[in-house]
């Protein structure tokens, strides 16, 4: 079983959204999935009297995809998302965060800045993140 | 002179951490930038360690008022994808429980909403109602927020004669209490003054910045995932609130239409519940594909993509919640408005950061 979804180009995606836009759907969100570690597919989801329709983009994923919310402003949030989970790029988004909407930002050794903690992320052998917290106090006891 | 002005992420207007950067002119937005991703939880991504039946308990923690809508939508998907025919009388349990979830969750945004612009006394009278449905919960759930009542096939529990008569007479009295305090939410000269023409939205930005539920029927757009008749939807009378000043006044009055319906919706759902029947289908296998299921929760229409490849772990759980499509079309009304105005239009929204930051 399989959702009934429009596979499309790169080269073809603007054109393909604008005319969705020129038909009147509205955007709903965009699911990003990683294939392999070097191809992620991009679903763009549409919808217009309750009925769907999905675009399929499948892409290398160091491609730069061209961003949809010029014509979709909505879509910013969806991209900027794809970026920071994914590290898809977009080019062209109307609101770039530039991979911090979910974080404060990173420094040269990928330590997350957050409100109340610091989180440090490593890569370990079998490529599964490993996350580990350090609070303000227990940085301190750890520099002691 | 040009001023920015942090708002949140710390208690801003709401309990729950959201950031908007404000960039103000004596006393008008000109500019709103939102920032999240201050509690990011990473469930999606659970799909790798969680099999797909453990799913159901991630999913209903994607949201603290609305935990039986979540668990509802993830089944409807994964029963979709393994052809299962969920038992009548589940849909029906189904549907009670979530629309006494709006019911909850309206009432507790109407005392937010109060509260946003100082009237706290109301507040306390619709929180003081909210108590009554949470009260349902507990009897017939067995807890007040996390009810996980569904399950992949149906539900888990059923509700007695004796609790559905309670029900029936509770909700009565709700309705009444409802009916009083609308004169004063809807009719006050206060609150219509901070709330009428205040953060509009108008149709055509509704439909283009994808605004969901409450946010976009009280700009006049009629989408409301109930007409899609999913549920007990398919044998009870619905139609879409709508309102079209497409200011917070609006959205509130849809809101209250809403608790209204709810009321009446499990009303004719107790009413119409088949009184004997199997809760839940048998489930074998694994499901496989992939499957978009939507489904209408308080604060607008919720968006599941699944993909499983027929293994006991799912590929893929994307979960596109109302809050987190509500975020452009509140940044965009914040351009413009009185600094003062700010939080009762954040708050018009009814955001859920639980939601947004799943």
């Amino acid at each position: 079983m399989a959702i009934l979804a429009h596979d499309i180009e790169l080269s073809s995606l603007m054109q393909q959204v604008v005319q969705m836009h020129e038909d009147g759907y509205r955007f709903l969100t965009i699911t990003v999935d990683e294939l392999d570690e070097d191809t992620v597919e991009l679903i763009y989801h549409f919808d217009k009297d309750l009925r769907l329709r999905n675009l399929r983009l499948i892409t290398p994923k160091d491609e730069k995809i061209p961003s949809i919310s010029p014509i979709y402003t909505a879509a910013f949030l969806a991209e900027n998302e794809a970026e920071d989970l994914f590290k898809v790029h977009f080019e062209g988004l109307k609101i770039d965060y530039k991979s911090t909407l979910y974080y404060d930002g990173y420094d040269d050794e990928h330590v997350l800045k957050m409100p109340y903690c610091r989180i440090s992320t490593t890569s370990s052998l079998d490529g599964a993140p490993k996350v580990s917290t350090q609070t303000k106090e227990n940085k301190e006891e750890t520099a002691q | 002179m040009t001023t920015i002005i942090p708002f949140g992420p710390q208690h801003p207007v709401l309990p729950e951490p959201i950031h908007f950067k404000l960039t103000i002119e004596d006393e008008r937005v000109i500019e709103a930038l939102p920032a999240i991703g201050y509690v990011h939880r990473g469930l999606e991504a659970l799909v790798n360690i969680k099999d797909f039946k453990q799913m159901t308990q991630v999913v209903e923690r994607v949201c603290g008022i609305c935990s039986a809508m979540h668990g509802m939508c993830y089944c409807m998907g994964i029963e979709d994808l393994m052809g299962i025919e969920v038992p009548k009388k589940a849909k029906y349990l189904r549907t009670i429980w979530t629309e006494l979830h709006r019911l909850h969750s309206h009432l507790l945004w109407f005392g937010l909403y109060a509260d946003s612009f100082g009237f706290e006394s109301l507040f306390m009278q619709f929180w003081r109602i909210r108590e009554r449905v949470m009260d349902i919960n507990e009897a017939t759930a067995g807890s007040r927020v996390i009810i996980s009542v569904n399950a992949i096939g149906g539900v888990t529990r059923d509700i007695s004669d004796e609790h559905k008569n309670w029900i029936l007479s509770t909700l009565k009295d709700i309705k009444a209490e409802l009916t009083d305090l609308g004169k004063v939410i809807l009719q006050d000269y206060t609150v219509k003054k901070r709330t009428v023409g205040v953060g509009v939205l108008t149709e055509a930005e509704a439909y283009e910045l994808g605004a969901a539920g409450p946010m976009a029927r009280g700009s006049g757009v009629a989408i409301d995932i109930r007409q899609l008749k999913y549920g007990a939807f398919e044998d009870l009378d619905f139609a879409p609130c709508v309102e079209y000043g497409g200011d917070c006044y609006s959205r509130a009055k849809v809101r209250y239409r809403e608790m209204l319906q709810s009321i009446d919706v499990v009303r004719e759902a107790i009413e119409k519940i088949p009184k004997s029947g199997e809760l839940a289908a048998k489930v074998t296998g694994f499901p496989k594909g992939e499957v978009i299921t939507r489904i209408e929760q308080p604060r607008g229409e919720c968006v599941y993509y699944i993909r499983s490849d027929g293994t006991k772990f799912l590929n893929r759980c994307r979960i596109r919640t109302p809050s987190f499509a509500n975020i452009p079309a509140v940044t965009s009304i914040l351009k413009g408005a009185r600094l003062a105005d700010v939080p009762v239009i954040i708050l018009s929204m009814d955001p859920c950061i639980s939601c947004t930051e799943r």
